[in-house]
Parts: C-alpha cells; structure tokens; sequence
C-alpha cells in the first residue's frame, strides 16, 4: 500500500520554522513506521534525521509523535495508524525538550533530571558471601518499574511539564526513583526523599494521566507517582511532621 | 579538539560498562558511545546469564565449562571456557549485590531455568542453569551497569561515533572520534583504549540485531593492520519472528516450548533426541532449515519466507506473563497473538558473531598466531574473540562472557596505566579520518548508500547463511568486493555538520562491508562444517585439518589467512551428538 508520510522538518541552525514535507512510501501495511522512516533515509531523502537502534521496542531510541501521540516508531503498525482514503501518517517530533534536527529532540535534561533521583541501589551494608534474600513477593513490587527505558514519550506527553511547571521532576524520573524505593534491599529512601519531596519533585503531578496513557512499555506510571505520593506522606506522619 | 585520558572505552553496552566501572577505579576514564545512554544493545538480550549456581538443581562450573567447549564444537579456547564458567558466579552474585533485580526462587534466592546446550553432568541432562529477569536479562544488566556508572561519576561522551584507532608498531596510542552534534573531529589520546563496540549482524538481511551493530571496532582495526579471529562463525538464533528476525528468547523452549512442523510433530527429536528442543542453536538452526527444505514448513513450498511453529500455548498464561512477558508482548504487537493461546511463526535469524577482535583472558589484543599483543590496546565483548564461544555459542553464555572479560580487561588496564604515560601524537593523527570524511561531503553525485547496503544484506543472507558452498560463497566474495568498489563512490545527501545522520550511516556501511568481506572470505577459506559454519560441499568437521582459529588480515582488495592453535588442554574433542 502507498502511504503518504508527513514529517515535521526542523533545523534550529537554518529554518526560522518547523514545516511539514510529505513523502510517498509504498509499504506493507505490517510494517513498522521506523521501517518507512528508514526507506525514506534510504532511498528518498537522507538529510532526514532522526535516532534509531533496536527496532523492537526496548532500546527507547524512537519515541516521537505519531498521529499526536507519543509512540515508539519501532512498535507502531502501519495499519494501525494510517489514516483516510490516502492512508497519510504524520510524524513529529517529541514535545517539553528542544528540537535538535527533525526528529532528534535534545534529551539532556531529561538524563540530568533522572540522574538526580540516585537511580542506583543504596545499601553500604556488608554484603553476605552469597546473593542477598528477597522474597518473590518482594520482587514483583517493583516489577513494573524496571520496565522503564527512559525513551522520554511520558516526559513529553505531561501537560504540567508544558503547561504549568516546566521545572516537574518528570513522570520517568518518578517511576526510577520508584523502582529503588520499592526494593527492600535499598536503604536510600531519606536521600531519595531529599528530591522528591520538593515543590519540583513529585507534588506538581495532577494525575492527567497522559503518562500512563502513552507508556509504550505498559508501565502504570500515575499510580507509581501517586504510591510515591503516599510514601512521603506517610514517611511526614511518622515524623510527626 | 585533543582529550587525554588514561583510560578510553569505546562502547557503552555490559562490556564497556563493566570495564569502565573496574577502570575509573584509579583511572581518568572516558567511555565514547555513539549512542544515548542505555540504547546498546546488551540491553536487547532476554534469556538469561549463566552460572552453576545450584540454586535449583545440583551444579558444578566445571559442567558449564564443558557445555561451552562441546558447544562451541571444540573450537573453544578450554583455559578460557574453565575462567568463564568459574568466574560467572562471582559475576552474577556481584551484579545481584549492585542491585540486579533477579527472579525469585520460593527461597528467595537467584531462580535459574533451563537453557539451549546446558547440561548436567557432561550432557545427561538439560540442567537449570540460567540466571534470568523475566525475559529481560540484559535489559537489566544495562540498566544495573549504568547506574553503577552514575553513582561512581564515570566520564561519558555520548553520540560520539569512532572512525580510526591511532596505532605506532605495537603500540596504541589513542582513537580519533566524530561528534554528532557538531560534525566537528577529536582525537582522545589514552594510554589504553578498549573496543567494546558489540556485534554486526546488520550485515545480513534478518537480523535480531539493532541498527546500531555494525562492527565499528573490529572495523577500524582490521583497516590498521590487526587480524581478526574466527570471522566465518556467525550464529542464527533459531526463533525469531517470521521475516522481521526479532528475536524470541530460548528461554521459551527452556521454560518448555516445542518447535513444530506443517503437521504438528515435535521435529527435534528426529535431529537430538536426548536434548530436543534445547540443543544448541547452530544445530536447531540446521534443523529448522531442514524441515522448511523437505516440504515442512508452515507453507510448505520451502520459499525463502516459509517458516516452523514454536508452541507455548501448554505453558498457560500464568507462566507466559510471570516468565515471558516480553516476549508475550512482541507476539501481540508485531503478529497479533497471544502466545499463550497461538504458536509462534518463527524462523533462524541472524544473532552473534562468535569470531571477532583476538585477546587473550585479559582483554588484551592479540597481533600474531604466536600469541604478541598490542600495547595498550584491548577488546571485550562481542567484538572480541578469546574464544570462549569457539564454533557456536551457547545461550546466556555472551551476557557471561560480557561481565566476565568487561572486568577482566577494566582491571588490567588500571594496572597497566599506573606504569605508562598519556603517549605523545603527532599533529598528523587525525588526518585521514579527515580526509575521508571531506571525500563523502564533498562528493555531490553518487550512489546512495542505500542501494549497496540493501545488496549486501541479500547476499550475506542468500549465500554466506546456514547452509553454505564454495561456489556460492565464491559468488559473494566476488559481490561484497564489487560493493567495496562502490563504496568508493558514494555520495551522502546530507551536507550539513550538525546531527548528521547520513553521514553517520555511510560510516557505518564501510565497517560492514569490510566485515562481511572478511567474514565471506574467511568463510570461503575453512573447508570443514563445525558449529555455526556448515559447508555442503565439506559436510563432517575435519580434527586433523581444521581443528585451528582463523586469523585473517584485510589487506587493500584482498584478505590473507593464517591460523593460531586452539587450546584443548582439558577435554579431548569427540563426535558433537546431543
């Protein structure tokens, strides 16, 4: 089938502004919108630029907006979002982060904010001789967190972070900081706290959801804030605070 | 610009990690990527990582060592299969302690599960070896790397691609970059440099894969004059999804799955009776192809796109979602079912390059078949070749070899450079990066890279695949040097300096053409079938002839050959039977 492809072009050095170019791919309607994408580079246009690698879903490479939603290029069907008599696609890129070229947004904002929560394990006390016990019920705690790949379509789907509070830690981050605080062999949870428990932290989420709604991995991204939420409030009560 | 450090990794996937993590210890390290942070590939890896932990069943390292070298048809370096599977379970217990968020047994400690090729007691049995998160091992593994690297400060330059290694005599001296963002030409001077750059399945059509995996190390230094090992020994991972080649872990034939034919029957107990369904891949692979040749396939007409089933629906979902979950997920995107309720239409798929950069158990890389190294030049990895995973690699046995020899070699080159200064480099050093660089932008006409990638990928697939024979590996050969030619002529579109992606692409061809040059004709050169590689022409694996590494050399247009002798210091080579 023929596709008509719209692509956001951007390059903040020599355009005042974005525009649109449509390209004409003849593809199967099984095939991935990175695959089109790639054909174009290939075979049509190759200052086109945007970023790529594990084409299935679990490097994070090509989260962009398709049909104005936040997907991952390489796992989004062909027949499931063309649409009309012309079978038309339109891609941009990612919001809430600058424009490099086209596709490529600058990410390293998003990276300084995860780092920030101390997305490692905490735990200075001696190690046993073996691996550490953890019940199976303790792993799955933080299960759906470790899902996350950081591809930044949560971050740039956020309204808060575009509307109301650019400086809002960010729905990934959140998930991160989750993913260690749900881990019973961590013992960072105060120097966690420190972070996300500030007017940038945690607090300015508003439960829209769109987090959630966008996750290519699936990830319960609002409820993992909101459980976060509850930690620190519980954490204030036994303070006494 | 000049950066100095002591320390240069290139490659930030488990190897480079690991490394950079020993390194920066006592080092001033930088690690160079060209990609994002946790976009490499070991990311992609799901099955599982190897260790005779005996968590679950009775085990012993020296059991995993003999699998790895029967694995890999005695074409594995046995000192090296010994230090692997002995030095795995201090790997996975250190990787646990770093915060690797392992499956649980109801005890609490590491769940383990069946894999391809592992067994217990010298093959009686398929033993529960794998050490495994869900079904995203490796994932894990990245994700547990790069935090380590975050909490210890380590110095990264990310989406800077390599194009040259500085090399006086035997002595490295330091590597020369191109930054993305700016299309602007470094040169980081380094007492050692490691090459941790991954695979390049990317040289065939269907490939498990990422874009990222073409060869850049392996590349830039067989241009310098450094042999590469074993290059003709590429593996197909039996499972991955019909015509796209995503890959569906072994671990689903390890948690039970069966491959099945056009008529429902369980194939593999026609080709290994005692493993079935988790032989090693080389031979599954073979067997599969068999299958789909004789009028079994799903199809039937034994086309290119015909194809076997991989049966889960028995293992109930329950299973499916708690240990595969991943995979659950690839079957309703990409396919449009549910795993635990259709069987999966797969077909061999092109994996792992068991062959690679030459090391010792250090990391260090090796110049000749007489065993001298290179000064401060090192490789761990799937670039490299130790060899540990000889003719065929085992499942889990690369997340192995990754943690094992990424510290391995992190750690002798902090010690190395306590002794050694920052080398001196002349002005010229950049030069013919440079050069080749200002020949592709200043072209204006000429093929688009596009059109020779794309032929190169067919005929690697159609030629140089699974089944294998002089004449049409002749063919390619012949092919691949006609596509080198025009390289040679290529032209990039894009013009611009900043983010440059074309440019980025047509770098990244050369490396492949040069590998698949050199892996066709290393190929073409071994008249035996061991392991991965099987001639048609040369059916039965030859001890007395073959039973020896390639060293190939890539000389202007043509590849010359050599051989360095395969240690099998422990167990003598006997019939492969499964």
């Amino acid at each position: 089938m023929k596709v008509a492809l719209k692509i956001e072009r951007f390059n903040p050095k020599s355009d005042a502004k974005p525009h649109f170019q449509e390209y004409s791919v003849d593809v199967s309607e099984n095939d991935r919108v990175l695959d089109l994408l790639i054909h174009v580079k290939r075979f049509q246009d190759g200052s086109l630029a945007f970023r790529k690698s594990c084409a299935h879903g679990v490097c994070g490479s090509d989260a962009m907006i398709i049909n104005g939603i936040e997907r991952l290029a390489c796992k989004t069907l062909v027949k499931d979002v063309a649409q009309n008599e012309n079978n038309s696609i339109t891609v941009e890129p990612l919001k809430n982060l600058p424009i490099q070229r086209d596709l490529m947004v600058n990410q390293d904002e998003f990276f300084k904010r995860y780092k920030s929560v101390k997305p490692f394990l905490i735990n200075d006390e001696k190690a046993p001789g073996r691996e550490r016990i953890q019940s199976p019920e303790e792993r799955k705690k933080f299960d759906d967190a470790t899902k996350c790949i950081l591809c930044a379509a949560c971050f740039s789907a956020c309204p808060v972070i575009r509307e109301k509070n650019p400086l809002f830690l960010g729905p990934a981050q959140v998930v991160q900081a989750s993913r260690f605080l749900d881990d019973s062999r961590d013992r960072g949870f105060e120097a966690r706290i420190a972070v996300l428990d500030t007017p940038k932290g945690v607090w300015p989420c508003e439960n829209h959801f769109k987090c959630t709604e966008v996750c290519p991995r699936g990830i319960k991204v609002t409820k993992l804030i909101n459980l976060t939420k509850k930690k620190i409030k519980n954490y204030r009560e036994r303070r006494g605070q | 610009m000049t950066y100095e450090y002591e320390v240069v990794v290139v490659g930030a996937g488990g190897a480079g990690l690991y490394a950079a993590l020993e390194a920066s210890k006592t080092a001033r390290t930088a690690v160079i990527s060209k990609l994002y942070p946790m976009r490499s590939h070991t990311g992609a890896a799901q099955g599982g990582i190897s260790a005779a932990l005996g968590n679950v069943e009775e085990d012993l390292p020296e059991w995993h060592a003999f699998d790895t070298v029967k694995g890999g048809d005695y074409l594995t370096d046995q000192s090296a299969a010994l230090l692997l599977a002995e030095d795995a379970i201090r790997a996975v217990i250190d990787l646990e302690h770093r915060g690797l968020p392992f499956n649980r047994t109801a005890e609490g400690k590491i769940d383990q599960r069946r894999f391809g090729g592992h067994t217990r007691n010298f093959g009686e049995a398929a033993v529960m070896r794998s050490c495994f998160a869900a079904d995203r091992t490796g994932h894990m593994i990245l994700q547990t790397l790069y935090q380590q690297c975050i909490k210890n400060e380590v110095s990264f330059f990310d989406e800077f691609q390599v194009l040259d290694v500085i090399i006086e005599g035997r002595q490295c001296k330091g590597i020369v970059v191109i930054e993305l963002s700016t299309g602007e030409i470094h040169v980081f001077k380094a007492a050692a440099v490691l090459f941790a750059t991954g695979g390049f399945g990317r040289m065939f059509r269907i490939t498990s894969n990422a874009y990222a995996n073409t060869g850049d190390g392996p590349a830039v230094l067989a241009r310098r004059g450094i042999p590469l090992e074993d290059m003709e020994f590429f593996q197909f991972h039996p499972t991955g999804i019909r015509q796209m080649g995503i890959l569906i872990t072994e671990g689903v034939r390890g948690e039970g799955g069966i491959l099945r034919n056009s008529s429902g029957e369980r194939f593999m107990e026609r080709y290994t009776p005692t493993l079935l369904d988790l032989a090693p891949r080389d031979i599954v692979s073979r067997s599969i192809i068999s299958e789909i040749r004789e009028g079994r396939g799903i199809i039937g007409d034994g086309s290119v796109d015909d194809y076997v089933h991989l049966d889960a629906t028995h293992l109930g979902k329950d299973v499916i979602e708690a240990k595969l979950p991943d995979i659950a997920e690839f079957c309703r995107t990409y396919q449009g079912i549910d795993p635990a309720e259709h069987m999966i239409p797969v077909m061999p798929t092109a994996h792992y390059a068991m062959g690679g950069i030459p090391t010792d158990m250090d990391g260090r890389v090796i110049a000749d078949k007489n065993g001298n190294i290179y000064e401060g030049l090192y490789a761990a990895g799937e670039c490299a070749c130790v060899s540990v995973h000889g003719a065929n690699r085992l499942g889990t046995n690369s997340l192995v070899d990754l943690v094992v020899f990424g510290r391995r070699a992190g750690i002798h080159m902090r010690e190395y450079v306590e002794g050694a200064v920052i080398p001196v480099v002349g002005k010229d050093a950049g030069n013919e990066a440079r050069h080749f660089i200002e020949g592709l932008r200043q072209r204006s006409r000429g093929i688009h890279g596009g059109y020779i990638r794309q032929e190169m990928e067919s005929v690697m697939m159609e030629k140089v695949g699974i089944y294998r024979t002089g004449s049409q590996m002749q063919a390619a050969v012949d092919t691949l040097k006609d596509l080198r030619e025009q390289y040679s002529e290529a032209a990039v579109q894009d013009t611009k300096n900043r983010f440059n992606t074309d440019l980025l692409e047509i770098i990244e061809l050369r490396n492949l053409l040069d590998l698949a040059y050199i892996t066709a004709c290393s190929a073409h050169n071994r008249e035996e079938s061991r392991g991965a590689h099987y001639r048609e022409d040369y059916p039965g694996r030859n001890d007395e002839g073959w039973l020896k590494h390639t060293l190939a050399w890539l000389e202007k247009d043509s590849v010359k050959i050599n051989y360095k002798p395969v240690d099998i210091s422990r167990w003598e080579p006997k019939p492969r039977v499964y």
